[in-house]
């Protein structure tokens, strides 16, 4: 019965047609493989406890030698998002974007209006930018009023058996292997990495984060 | 003694530089920068895999231009029929997972698309304790995912599609700022 079960969920599965592709790597039409697709996104305590740290990826599964070509898209904000009131809309926003080389943030700061179109909170004071790190180069940070920036090519730290998974989705094999193969180990991404302290963001116990890419038009 | 110090500094800084020279001149900076203009929504996410596991293939544009607030409206009834269809560890619709969540509850928890992240403890996807506090570098996200999609109740059900059996990331991550390790 259990056997059956799982054949009906497979063929189920097939006709609906899913394919998982990773993390969000390549998630949909009108993003997969532009500067605009984000690959993940990581919310987490930062050394000492007292900073949250957001880290945006976009552009994934960047094999060594075309990473020292990838470049982040002067027309692509990104944009993390932040509720404090549990209503799942943007409280805070901090907003990264490039220009010649150099990352600007805006942000942690109300934006000027929540939802699907931004403007970029140039005038507001808090504000920092770090020269991107450019391949192979040591990690340059930059740092402003308690907050840390990072922009440049890091390793992808996503890791799933994802090969396995598609010969699963595919009929070709019922089960994971043990032990499994890391699809991305050895790929790059485009990282965007901002440390917070938790002062800035709130004192609500939770929050609720999401990051965007969104495109000037 | 200064000199020790300093030594020290460099040494622990190790390959991470710090640039704090700009700050001087930051507002000339921005206003050169030109960022002008309306930028509008291409891509979104917060959860990993959950517009490329849940969204059917028609929809996944749709999902990543809705905000989160109405995400839950739009595609709970999706993301039960896919969960349902993708496992049979729901095939009945009183089978829960180990949250205790059945398809429908757990479709509805994951429809809207946001990361929960404490900003009070310990910041994790699951640690065996802990619970959707965050998610860190190091977290095995997909077989937890794996585990609450076909793990059933107990985490006993479906042994072989509930664990991709890659546990950890091919190379270690940083202590301190920006964390995420050197590129390949």
């Amino acid at each position: 019965m259990k056997n059956y079960k799982k054949l009906l969920g497979i063929g189920s599965l097939l006709i609906a047609g899913l394919i998982l592709i990773a993390a969000d790597h390549i998630d949909a039409p009108a993003v997969q493989g532009g500067t605009s697709d984000i690959t993940d996104f990581y919310a987490f305590q930062g050394e000492g406890n007292n900073s949250i740290v957001f880290a945006a990826n976009v552009q994934g599964l960047l094999s060594p030698s075309s990473t020292s070509s990838a470049e982040f898209d002067e027309n692509v904000l990104i944009e993390f998002n932040i509720d404090n009131t549990g209503d799942n809309v943007e409280d805070l926003v901090i907003q990264a974007i490039p220009r010649d080389g150099v990352m600007y943030f805006f942000g942690p700061v109300a934006p000027n209006s929540t939802g699907l179109n931004s403007t970029i909170l140039a005038d507001n004071t808090m504000q920092g930018s770090v020269d991107i790190t450019s391949y192979g180069g040591n990690a340059i940070v930059g740092t402003n009023a308690g907050l840390s920036y990072f922009a440049g090519p890091r390793d992808d730290p996503f890791f799933f058996d994802f090969a396995q998974y598609s010969a699963i989705i595919g009929g070709t094999a019922t089960s994971f292997n043990n032990p499994g193969s890391d699809t991305f180990a050895g790929t790059n991404v485009m990282s965007i990495i901002v440390e917070v302290p938790k002062s800035m963001i709130g004192n609500s116990g939770t929050i609720n984060t999401w990051v965007e890419s969104k495109r000037k038009q | 003694m200064k000199t020790i110090k300093l030594i020290l500094g460099i040494v622990l800084i190790g390959t991470v530089l710090f640039s704090c020279s700009k700050e001087e001149n930051l507002d000339e900076d921005f206003r050169n920068a030109n960022v002008a203009g309306t930028y509008l929504q291409m891509d979104q996410m917060a959860r990993p895999a959950i517009n490329t596991v849940f969204v059917s293939s028609g929809s996944k544009d749709a999902f990543n231009t809705t905000i989160p607030s109405e995400q839950n409206a739009a595609f709970q009834a999706m993301f039960q029929a896919n969960l349902q269809g993708l496992s049979p560890a729901f095939a009945n619709d009183t089978d829960a997972n180990a949250l205790g969540l059945t398809a429908e509850a757990f479709s509805g928890f994951l429809s809207t698309d946001v990361l929960n992240v404490s900003t009070v403890g310990t910041t994790t996807f699951f640690d065996g304790v802990n619970v959707l506090t965050g998610r860190a570098l190091a977290d095995d996200v997909i077989t937890v995912e794996l585990l609450l999609i076909f793990g059933g109740e107990d985490f006993s059900e479906n042994p072989g599609l509930s664990d991709d059996h890659v546990d950890a990331n091919d190379v270690a991550f940083l202590p301190e700022f920006p964390y995420l390790a050197a590129p390949h």
